[in-house]
């Protein structure tokens, strides 16, 4: 694979409504290659903000009270709003525990 | 994988029990606290030896006691140690510890403070600690089955790519070596909070999974109900994990359980630091999340290699046991490869496979049974931390 075949985001499960990202410097804006790990599959999905290498990208749009789903299993609820491509962690994603 | 690992072989020192040992240590043992002066004394005197001193060991009672003597004789016991140099304040703690690693078959003398000083107990003690080095250092290795190895896993300073990378990394590990006669280890009571419901699901049998819900149960009423303030989410996921984007605790529990594999199954919940005793295969030790409290207790309950991997870049060691650390967050091996054995990272590029990390992972399993040094080792971590579950009377 050639560098610019390496993907930005990976997902781990088709259930998944979040990916992450795998490059540092993502850029809003960036046209990104997402890659499903359960079977190489991959799709476009482009970046809505700034988002750190490791954080959560929406791969649909979420609103509070959604399921957010990882590794095809619930890691909690949505408490706020990210649209398609935008960043979801502490902000807007709490677990469903406490 | 049709590779057959059983065939495959390491150098290592077949000790007096039949275990097999990845390094030859000599151990400056303390009892208890007051004692580590004394040790740190010998190990200063006698070259090749080690010193590992510690916090406790006074005014320990109950449970709490025997999880501090379990963890003591343990780390002497275990196969990567050679011969062990006791030394307590008073002599009957030291003799509970000198019975319990003499039972190993290796030697072993205690020493103790009261009524002899710090100088006499020191002179004393390294002559013998002398007379060992002699010893172990011409001791030979010899050729020992790859899966005679005990192999443990812990992974800390998690991220995302923990998840997606080195944890699935050991797990493809287990995958293909327990099946050959492996012993493993995977633990982290309060990390699997989140995911206990597929921990479960992942005992070889009724007993072994009733055992797991009971731990599990006992951790959440007795720890985190009695003591949380509003949640864990000052510690769990830590700030580290948020920083690298883990945002839930259920988030962090699914990635943690990558280490398992996908065929893998536990066939026995141990206590903190307690030997497996259901023969080969893989076990679920009731432990702290925190790195160097975890590795300590599965050193202590024999494992002799500690596979570690990690997001953000942990950096823990352990005296005895070499501790190999896993990553493939491209950032952490731009920043801190110093401390990283077996890198990744081509997984999140899609240019390396869980399979090919796996083999890796098991090439340096033997390197570092061959003798070849961790990170951790050749930067001289050495953290040893006991597990205390309640204060000391």
């Amino acid at each position: 694979m050639t560098a610019n075949t390496h993907p930005q985001l990976l997902v781990h499960d088709k259930a998944d409504n979040v990916g992450v990202v795998v490059v540092e410097g993502l850029s809003a804006g960036t046209d990104m290659l997402c890659v499903c790990t359960e079977d190489n599959s991959d799709f476009r999905l482009t970046a809505k903000a700034d988002i750190p290498i490791g954080h959560k990208v929406a791969l649909k749009d979420l609103k509070a009270g959604d399921t957010v789903i990882k590794y095809g299993e619930d890691i909690g609820k949505m408490v706020g709003p990210a649209e398609t491509g935008g960043h979801v962690h502490t902000h807007n994603l709490k677990t469903k525990r406490w | 994988m049709a590779f057959d690992f059983t065939e495959t072989t390491v150098k290592a020192w077949r000790r007096e029990n039949g275990r097999v040992g990845v390094r030859n240590h000599v151990l400056i043992l303390p009892v208890d606290d007051i004692s580590n002066a004394a040790c740190e004394a010998v190990a200063n005197n006698v070259k090749g030896t080690m010193a590992i001193p510690h916090a406790y060991g006074r005014l320990q009672f109950g449970e709490d006691l025997d999880l501090h003597f379990r963890t003591i004789i343990g780390t002497g016991a275990n196969p990567n140690v050679a011969a062990v140099v006791v030394i307590g304040i008073e002599p009957e703690w030291t003799k509970i510890i000198v019975d319990g690693i003499a039972a190993t078959g290796k030697p072993v003398e205690g020493f103790w403070i009261e009524q002899n000083g710090d100088f006499e107990t020191i002179r004393r003690a390294s002559w013998k600690a002398k007379e060992f080095v002699h010893w172990a250092t011409e001791l030979q290795k010899e050729d020992c089955p790859l899966t005679d190895l005990w192999v443990s896993t812990k992974c800390g300073e998690s991220d995302t790519t923990t998840g997606l990378s080195s944890c699935p990394t050991v797990g493809n590990m287990y995958d293909k070596l327990l099946p050959h006669g492996l012993y493993g280890v995977f633990g982290e009571t309060s990390e699997i909070t989140g995911a206990e419901h597929i921990c479960e699901k992942r005992a070889a049998n009724p007993e072994a999974a009733a055992k797991f819900r009971k731990t599990w149960q006992a951790y959440t009423d007795d720890v985190i109900e009695a003591h949380k303030t509003s949640d864990l989410s000052d510690s769990q996921p830590t700030k580290g994990n948020i920083l690298g984007g883990l945002t839930t605790i259920e988030e962090k529990a699914l990635g943690n359980l990558e280490k398992i594999g996908r065929t893998s199954t536990y066939i026995d919940v141990l206590e903190p630091a307690e030997a497996p005793a259901k023969g080969r295969g893989l076990y679920y030790m009731d432990t702290s999340s925190a790195a160097a409290e975890c590795v300590t207790l599965m050193a202590a309950a024999g494992y002799v290699i500690h596979t570690f991997p990690t997001g953000q870049g942990n950096v823990v060691g352990n005296p005895i046991v070499p501790v190999i650390k896993i990553s493939g967050n491209p950032r952490t091996l731009r920043t801190m490869s110093e401390h990283i054995d077996v890198d990744v990272t081509g997984v999140l590029r899609r240019d390396m496979t869980i399979d090919q990390a796996g083999d890796a992972l098991i090439e340096m399993i033997k390197r570092t049974a061959n003798g070849r040094f961790t990170a951790a080792e050749a930067l001289g971590h050495r953290e040893f931390s006991m597990t205390k579950l309640y204060r000391s009377a």
